[in-house]
């Protein structure tokens, strides 16, 4: 009992706690390579408590449906978090399918997000919006398969059991598979938490941005919201990689979860050194590269059944 | 008891047309009981069918009468009682809102036709589910056939409608063909034509293929299967909503009815049959979603809808048939609770999305996604409802979408638990295919509710909107209730579809206990996520409500500094799929009409996109044009004369006496 | 050891399709550049005792230095003439050339298992490596406009035909092995003076423009 309180309270303080210091790694790592110091590392918790403070201001067209955007996107992001395993360990809520209500309460906060930017009747949120849906629909597909190749390997239908004690023998099993599936989930992680090569998450012109411009008229704690379940988003499509990569071993409880931490740490430095070193692509070409990683998962679970 | 209450609600129901036809000078009055009968009939028939799905066991009835080949023989199992609570219940809540829709206090003798009809296709489609004998069973098809068509034809001196009418009617017409085909074989087969004497049909070799073409045509004409779908965008446009709605809500079930009920009559179906379903179902599923996107008329773009939902539930069907073939239980299971569930969330969500496209026609008089915006603020209770409508179809948690959807992709899951090498294994690729089906679906949705409800009004039709009347805004409200009610609660749902699953497949209930016990443990779970959901979302409404107490400024939307913004400046419904439509243009061509800005001070430009059904336009039409042009050939080298007539006759005379001294 | 070749089996599958979905000529000709030299890696990797040593190394070097030094060098002299960097829109596109190439990759690795072949017991990965690269090679040349990833493409071909060898080559003398190294590397130069050919004519490298042949 005791043992479940404390996995239940170490998960819930991760995925509630964490997710900005991720965002302040990034930066860290991108102002590094760009030679300048950069902000601390905690800085987007200063960010997040200065905006809880301010008002807001709503444009004339707006309905209710701009103001529950935010609210439902973070409270879907932070229910897919309850079904996260952490560490190897498994999560709070594990059943096999669990991936599936993952995959979709993250496209339901797409979804909301997508309608409170067409609310405002600009045509800069609605571009964002139509770049952010077609995206999402060809990212969608590539995760799915990752995470099949994922099952078919480990033999379980549930994250907890993809990213736990069944991984090591997978990956003496099957490594080439699992390789591609890690290629193809890096990707989709990029592309979904609008990471350079897919969206520049630095600018706010019309020509450069997805996710930023479909927020651009939100002020206040809605963009605290918005802010927060971007990190949120971010750290668990992280904990996922990291979790792919991680084996158990035979390491207690407390040494593995502390060797998860460090894992998304670098993962956290990985993204920056992807942002920093790479350039963002033209927008015609991110379809291919998601059907790109599509194919690549496809492949590796082709070899898993034949 | 069940079943003679079901027969009393058939009945009921087909004649609850009258009243409106006898009382012409009491229009309200007559709509009124004609609407009562409907619901109160509607009302026998569910009960009846939630009592049978309870029980557990098939009731049926058999008398032979004096029609030749045919019997009145009835029975409701778990199967026609799953489809026949959708069949009752939404032309009940349709004829409530005809009530402010159609009112026959304004339209006359044409309301009172269609309440008949309306009343006519319920009885007879409840008739079909209930059928125990093939005769029965076509006699039912017919009426229901030729009262739905007559139904599209409610408002035929409009454009384009008779054309998609008459694509209806021919179209249905050769599927009842090809099940006179089926049925006469397995009637002579088994020397009955009673259903019950046709268990254990044969499925292997040449005659299985056969078989299942003509399954796949009969009842795929019927329900919109792609490719098979060409006559359905035409055909539910063109049609009152509340006729499309029961159209596209229950109409097109009773394919899958038929689907599910003659497969199930089949012993041992080969792997290929489930391969080919399933097939089917996920082209069907992208190519109505995609087509559904390129689409700018909203009652079009619904219709394309239910092409893509009837694939899914077919991708349910091929998963089940695959599941008997290699004797998986869960498999059968999951493929069809998943199917047979998302027929009846289909009916339930397609229905309140095609009463709300009512409405909003009703208020704007236009159909069309360029000239509406702004809808929000003026109707804002049909644009909730609408809103539950598109995000329950774009399958998101919490509402029943979801439900079915993950019952169906659990089911391609378990597909990959067959040894190495196995076929059937690869049908999993159905789960990133449903997944595909799912993100589209939901940008179509962002699209449709963005563009009719949100932003700024897009010209001066969707800026005059008014709100609905309560006739026609209280059943979207119980849809929208069943929607959120059934994805709270899935797993309350599975052990009723659990047992009407074993009996379809032959096995003992017992066989599915272990695979339907484990899908409601994992159903339970979804509903806990389901309701952690809700709480997080209050309490965070909550925590903004402290943060932000009291109405906040407001200022215009910013619009890069243009000086005079116009609502036509927004992002158009063409604009927000163009990206999807281009990158599936293999599949979707486009025709393009513009006339660019010219001169250094242009005065007019115009922009328009059209995309054709590649079905119909693309192979349908052409071929039926050269084979007109063939003909005609043909007849002007005929030679009119009688002479030639009379060798003719002479030839048909001579030729039938041979083969008479032949046989 | 077994880990490794899977690895480098599939490397060479992944490589097909990085060649497919890529418009950067330089990448490309690099790419196939390595094929060649992961095929000289795997010559060594899969011979068996009953080989001589010295024949099975000696084929190994030539595969090396013709398709991973030479041809490479060949080829990006050739585009270095002709000025060009990057491919256009190839006839298909890139994503239904990458989902074709998907797709043959798949059905390689899911059926190849039924072929009637002599020696299936080299390795299961074998036959549907060779199969797809084939395949990816016979796109290239069918979708592509600019000459130059047409000759890249015969080259892919090339290579999935020597896996093919691999599978024969307790059959095959080295002297036929080394036959085929040399026959291709003749096309390829004769392709080399052609391309140079038809730049000096059209000013451009585009297939388009070929068209006129059939008057």
């Amino acid at each position: 009992m005791t043992d479940l309180l404390a996995r239940a309270l170490f998960q819930a303080g991760l995925v509630l706690l964490a997710p900005p210091l991720l965002l302040g790694i990034v930066n860290r790592v991108k102002a590094l390579f760009a030679g300048r110091k950069g902000p601390p590392l905690w800085q987007a918790y200063l960010d997040l408590a200065k905006l809880l403070r301010k008002g807001a201001v709503y444009s004339r067209t707006t309905t209710w449906v701009f103001r529950a955007g935010p609210v439902v996107g973070l409270a879907a992001v932070a229910c897919a978090g309850l079904m996260l395993p952490v560490g190897g360990q498994p999560a709070l809520l594990a059943f096999p399918g669990d991936f599936i209500l993952f995959a979709y309460l993250l496209g339901l906060a797409r979804f909301f997000t997508a309608l409170a930017a067409l609310d405002t009747g600009s045509s800069f949120e609605g571009m964002g919006a139509a770049r952010e849906v077609t995206f999402a629909s060809m990212a969608e597909p590539a995760l799915f398969l990752a995470l099949i190749v994922l099952a078919r390997a480990t033999g379980s239908l549930s994250l907890s059991g993809m990213l736990g004690p069944g991984l090591t023998g997978a990956w003496s099993a099957a490594a080439p598979a699992l390789l591609l599936a890690l290629i193809g989930l890096f990707v989709v992680t990029l592309a979904e938490n609008a990471r350079i090569p897919v969206d520049d998450p630095n600018t706010h012109l019309e020509l450069t941005m997805i996710h930023e411009v479909m927020v651009l008229d939100h002020s206040g704690p809605d963009l605290a919201f918005i802010l927060y379940g971007a990190a949120m988003k971010l750290f668990l499509f992280g904990a996922v990689v990291v979790g792919l990569v991680q084996r158990s071993g035979t390491a207690g409880p407390w040494a593995s979860r502390a060797w998860f931490l460090l894992g998304v740490a670098g993962f956290a430095v990985l993204v920056g050194v992807v942002e920093s070193v790479m350039a963002r692509l033209r927008l015609t070409r991110v379809p291919q590269m998601l059907v790109g990683a599509s194919v690549l998962s496809v492949f590796a679970l082709v070899l898993l059944l034949r | 008891m069940a079943l003679t209450l079901a027969a009393v609600a058939v009945g009921l129901v087909s004649a609850s047309g009258v009243p409106g036809m006898v009382l012409p000078g009491r229009p309200r009055l007559g709509q009124l009981l004609s609407c009562a009968a409907l619901c109160a009939g509607a009302a026998l028939g569910i009960g009846a069918a939630v009592s049978a799905l309870a029980g557990g066991t098939a009731l049926n009835v058999h008398h032979p009468w004096p029609v030749p080949l045919g019997s009145l023989a009835l029975r409701l199992d778990g199967l026609s009682a799953i489809f026949l609570l959708p069949i009752l219940a939404v032309p009940a809540l349709g004829s409530v809102y005809g009530l402010g829709y159609w009112p026959q206090h304004v339209l006359g003798g044409r309301a009172a036709r269609l309440q008949l009809l309306y009343g006519l296709v319920t009885g007879s489609m409840a008739l079909v589910t209930l059928a125990d004998n093939a005769l029965l069973f076509l006699f039912a098809w017919e009426v229901m056939a030729v009262s739905s068509f007559l139904l599209v034809l409610t408002e035929q001196e409009k454009p384009g409608v008779s054309r998609a009418a008459f694509a209806f009617l021919a179209a249905t017409h050769v599927g009842t063909f090809a099940l006179f085909a089926l049925f006469s074989w397995a009637g002579n087969a088994r020397h009955s034509f009673d259903f019950a004497q046709w268990q254990g049909l044969p499925a292997a070799g040449a005659t299985g293929v056969w078989c299942l073409a003509l399954l796949l045509a009969g009842f795929g004409l019927k329900s919109g299967l792609a490719p098979l779908h060409f006559w359905l965008p035409g055909a539910h446009a063109a049609a009152p909503s509340h006729v499309s709605a029961l159209m596209s809500g229950v109409l097109l079930k009773t394919g899958i009815y038929g689907l599910l009920r003659f497969t199930g009559l089949f012993d041992a179906p080969p792997v290929g049959w489930g391969m080919t379903v399933l097939v089917l179902g996920a082209v069907s599923a992208v190519l109505g979603v995609v087509l559904a996107l390129a689409q700018h008329d909203l009652k079009r773009l619904l219709a394309y809808h239910s092409v893509e939902n009837i694939g899914i539930i077919a991708m349910g069907v091929g998963l089940a048939l695959l599941g008997r073939a290699r004797a998986e239980p869960a498999l059968v299971l999951l493929g069809f609770s998943g199917a047979a569930l998302h027929v009846v969330n289909h009916s339930l969500f397609k229905s309140l999305l095609f009463l709300g496209a009512g409405s909003v026609q009703h208020a704007t008089g236009t159909r069309d996604l360029e000239h509406l915006g702004g809808l929000g603020a003026r109707m804002p209770f049909t644009s909730l409802l609408f809103l539950v409508g598109a995000a329950a179809i774009s399958g998101l948690p919490p509402l029943n979408g979801f439900a079915s959807e993950w019952l169906v992709a659990l089911g391609a899951l378990h597909s990959m638990d067959r040894p190495r090498g196995d076929v059937v294994g690869f049908a999993v690729l159905a789960a990133p295919a449903l997944a595909l089906v799912g993100g589209l679906a939901a940008a179509c949705f962002a699209k449709v509710q963005g563009t009719v409800f949100l932003g700024n009004p897009r010209s001066e039709h969707a800026a005059g909107a008014h709100e609905s009347p309560t006739a026609m805004l209280l059943p979207m409200a119980a849809l929208a209730l069943a929607c959120a009610a059934i994805g709270l609660a899935p797993s309350l749902l599975l052990p009723p579809l659990a047992r009407a699953a074993a009996a379809w497949a032959g096995l003992p209930p017992s066989a599915l206990a272990g695979p339907a016990a484990e899908a409601g443990r994992s159903a339970t779970l979804v509903s806990g996520a389901a309701l952690a959901l809700l709480l997080a979302a209050a309490a965070l409404w909550l925590f903004r409500r402290r943060r932000l107490p009291g109405p906040m400024p407001t200022a215009e939307t910013w619009g890069c500094g243009y000086a005079s913004p116009t609502a036509r400046m927004q992002y158009t419904a063409s604009s927000f799929a163009a990206s999807l439509v281009r990158g599936f243009g293999w599949a979707v061509r486009s025709r393009v009409r513009l006339s660019p800005p010219r001169g250094l001070f242009p005065a007019q430009a115009s922009f328009a996109t059209e995309v054709a059904d590649p079905v119909l336009d693309g192979v349908l039409l052409p071929a039926a044009g050269a084979g007109e042009r063939w003909l005609v050939r043909l007849r002007a080298a005929y030679p009119g004369r009688i002479q030639f007539h009379a060798v003719l006759i002479l030839l048909t005379l001579v030729a039938t006496l041979v083969w008479s001294l032949l046989l | 050891m077994g880990a490794w070749v899977d690895m480098v089996f599939v490397l060479l599958v992944v490589i097909d399709l990085f060649v497919l979905a890529s418009s950067r000529l330089g990448a490309v000709i690099r790419a196939v550049g390595v094929q060649g030299a992961l095929l000289a890696l795997l010559t060594v990797l899969l011979a068996s005792s009953a080989h001589d040593l010295g024949h099975v190394l000696v084929l190994a070097i030539g595969a090396l230095a013709i398709k991973a030094m030479l041809i490479p060098w060949l080829m990006f002299r050739a585009i270095r003439e002709a000025a060009i960097r990057r491919e256009m829109e190839p006839v298909i596109g890139f994503v239904p050339s990458m989902v074709l190439a998907g797709a043959g990759v798949a059905l390689a690795f899911a059926f190849s298992g039924g072929l009637p072949l002599p020696s299936p017991g080299k390795h299961p990965f074998l036959v549907p490596t060779a199969l797809a690269t084939v395949w990816c090679g016979f796109l290239l040349v069918v979708s592509r406009r600019k000459a130059v990833t047409q000759v890249l493409g015969f080259l892919m071909l090339e290579n999935g035909v020597f896996v093919f060898g691999l599978l024969l080559s307790d059959i095959m003398p080295v002297m036929v092995e080394a036959g085929v190294l040399l026959d291709l590397f003749a096309a390829v130069f004769v392709m080399g003076i052609v391309l140079f050919h038809i730049n000096r004519e059209f000013s451009s490298l585009d297939t388009e423009k070929l068209s006129a042949l059939k008057d």
